[in-house]
């Protein structure tokens, strides 16, 4: 009964206040949306680069043949230092904190034929485990290189899906048969399409991927382009470059302190770097909602404030009844976190509409914007504590009011 | 009933200060009926406001029913008020928007009553000032007297033994007024104190005891409580 007296009160006085009630909810919901909003973007970009950045692979980390920098045990210089596709063997067999690791032969410009067009692109030989490391995914009805392809030195290839679009056009080409280098292969996998953000040597989906036996067979490289490895764990991959420049600094005679004696690419480096940038653009965000929701919060203690005024006397009433000062404290907490909670769950309406109506041609480029429950929880929270401090100052004043000078009975 | 001490008090506004009470030693029994009589300005709401713990002294003490309460905090002096005594004012302080049924609840919520205790009770006070078939009009829909037999059933909600009026009659008609003493009249004879603040001295002179009070001090009808007499007795009914 008595909540119901207040609640009833409340939509009386918010009805009699149309106007500063409607300006004062809708900051709080403007707010609300804008946190909301651009959480929901910020996360959404975030996620979409992420996966770009995955494209080139996850924590993966690649080796080139490099000069030596220093001079090591009598040695000069200047040196050139090359591994080979047994070195990669020996590295695999002995580095415990590596996960997969390829060598990568490559050769550009490799002419190509199919019954309907001549074109050339990059071939590499490489491992089974290559497609895990680069995320080269089949799609349905095809596979990556396995180890049987490797054994028996098969004549079969994975195409990246814009390479395997130029040869044959659209549709399914796994089984299909073409030239590469005057050679019949057969394809056994088309890459699915990926978002890719860096690489080298070109984007993924223009290449091809045979064994590296068979590379070898066709092409007799001795030295792989490069190598790639990926730690157990991202954070083991400081330890996975000083062993493997420990393993090929004892056989080739090189510093392992060298960092020129072998080019390397830690792509977990610039993940990093990326992560942290993200993370303060997101907080830089959400602050600039929190902004809004702060100047929400002051009407919603402004209404407040004018809302005592017009009731001083009925808390004056209250208060020569009996009423303690919590049970007037805690009227005015509930009418203000009830404007806020409505305003609140408005914005959030409002917020998910205008993420809803992003059309696809946006998304593509910047991500779908996307709120997750920890974001969700957040911006709630952060309602929540601007509704109580909105609600504390003026709650305060009126519990604090002289019962007579309230009741003005002067 | 009521021992009041060497009471002051002391209004100050802004660099002013005024002696609105000075001296003030009061005994009132229990189940005595007292008129308050004065000029204006004379301090008989302030008076009225510390017996009825609405304010405090900034002098003196002040004994309610045996406690000192002249220096209670806040929320001690609500409990008071809410269970020690009924107040009546002259310009009745329903709330406007509740209906007389919500008007009575009003000090049972704040005392805790259970739900089907508290709608019994409210029905009852309000039968008893003679209101059963108005529980759902507002005060907008009811007349002065009415409002304030309202006000009285209020007041009686968790049955106090000190009942204060200030100018219960101030803004009613004559018929009206004599309504509302009638159910004073009651409520001294079953056993309440009943305190009323007037400017009608027939009023006044219908009450057991006056006190007069001037510029702040009670200058006559300050001593010991009059033999208990009844209305009738009194000759006044
Ligand atoms: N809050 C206050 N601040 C300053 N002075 C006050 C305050 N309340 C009352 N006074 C002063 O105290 C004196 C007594 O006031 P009080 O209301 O008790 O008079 P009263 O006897 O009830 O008068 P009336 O018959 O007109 O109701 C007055 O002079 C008044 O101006
Ligand atoms: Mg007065």
């Amino acid at each position: 009964m008595f909540q119901l007296l207040s609640i009833r009160q409340f939509f009386r006085d918010m009805r009699h206040q149309k106007l500063r009630t409607f300006m004062t909810m809708f900051g709080i919901l403007w707010g609300t949306a804008a946190v909301i909003i651009l959480l929901g973007f910020g996360t959404g970009l975030y996620k979409y680069q992420i996966k770009r950045f995955k494209g080139l692979g996850e924590n993966i980390c690649i080796f080139w043949p490099g000069l030596t920098s220093k001079p090591w045990k009598g040695l000069p210089r200047g040196r050139r230092i090359r591994f080979t596709e047994e070195d990669v063997a020996r590295i695999k067999a002995s580095v415990t904190s590596l996960k997969r690791i390829s060598p990568e032969f490559a050769r550009s410009s490799v002419p190509m034929k199919t019954g309907r067009n001549n074109l050339v692109a990059r071939v590499a030989g490489v491992w089974p485990e290559f497609s895990e490391m680069r995320n080269l995914i089949p799609q349905a009805g095809g596979r990556f290189i396995n180890a049987m392809d490797m054994a028996e030195k098969r004549r079969v290839v994975f195409l990246g899906n814009r390479l395997a679009e130029r040869l044959f056009g659209q549709g399914d080409h796994v089984g299909r048969t073409f030239f590469i280098d005057n050679i019949p292969f057969t394809v056994i996998g088309i890459m699915s399409p990926k978002e890719q953000n860096s690489s080298y040597s070109g984007r993924d989906y223009n290449h091809a991927w045979i064994p590296s036996s068979t590379f070898k067979t066709m092409w007799s490289h001795r030295y792989p382009q490069m190598m790639i490895a990926q730690a157990q764990k991202p954070s083991m991959m400081g330890r996975v470059k000083k062993d493997i420049e420990g393993v090929l600094g004892t056989k080739y005679s090189f510093d392992p302190e060298d960092t020129e004696a072998l080019m390397i690419w830690d792509t977990t480096e610039g993940f990093k770097f990326f992560a942290t940038f993200f993370l303060a653009f997101r907080a830089f965000l959400v602050g600039i909602g929190c902004m809004t929701l702060v100047t929400g919060g002051i009407g919603v203690s402004n209404i407040m404030n004018v809302v005592l005024e017009e009731r001083t006397k009925e808390i004056g009433i209250k208060m020569a009844m009996g009423a303690k000062k919590r049970l007037i404290m805690i009227q005015f907490m509930f009418e203000t976190i009830l404007l806020t909670a409505i305003g609140g769950a408005l914005g959030f309406l409002l917020a998910f509409g205008i993420m809803k109506a992003v059309p696809p041609s946006l998304t593509e480029n910047i991500g779908e914007p996307t709120v997750t429950l920890a974001g969700g929880l957040m911006a709630i929270g952060i309602i929540g504590v601007i509704a109580i401090v909105a609600g504390f100052f003026p709650a305060r004043r009126a519990a604090n009011l002289e019962p007579v000078k309230a009741l003005k009975l002067f | 009933m009521i021992s009041m001490k060497n009471i002051r008090k002391v209004y100050n506004t802004g660099k002013v200060s005024f002696e609105a009470l000075r001296d003030i030693n009061l005994e009132v029994e229990d189940n005595e009926y007292i008129a308050i009589v004065g000029p204006s300005g004379s301090g008989k709401s302030t008076l009225m406001n510390l017996i009825g713990c609405l304010d405090t002294p900034s002098d003196g003490e002040y004994y309610l029913s045996g406690r000192k309460v002249d220096s209670l905090t806040a929320n001690e002096l609500a409990g008071v008020r809410n269970r020690e005594v009924g107040f009546v004012f002259q310009a009745f302080n329903l709330l406007p928007y509740a209906s007389a049924y919500e008007n009575v609840e009003l000090p049972l919520l704040f005392s805790g009553m259970r739900s089907k205790k508290r709608k019994k009770r409210v029905v009852d006070l309000l039968n008893r000032v003679g209101l059963g078939e108005k529980l759902q009009n507002k005060p907008t829909e009811m007349s002065g007297g009415e409002m304030q037999r309202v006000a009285i059933a209020r007041a009686l909600g968790n049955d106090p033994k000190l009942i204060l009026a200030d100018e219960p009659t101030g803004n009613l008609d004559t018929k009206s007024g004599a309504e509302i003493i009638k159910i004073f009249d009651e409520l001294w004879e079953t056993g309440h104190t009943v305190i009323v603040i007037t400017h009608d001295m027939n009023i006044a002179n219908h009450c057991q005891r006056t006190i007069k009070l001037k510029d702040g001090m009670i200058y006559n009808g300050n001593g010991f409580p009059v033999k208990k007499q009844t209305a009738s007795a009194a000759g006044l009914n």
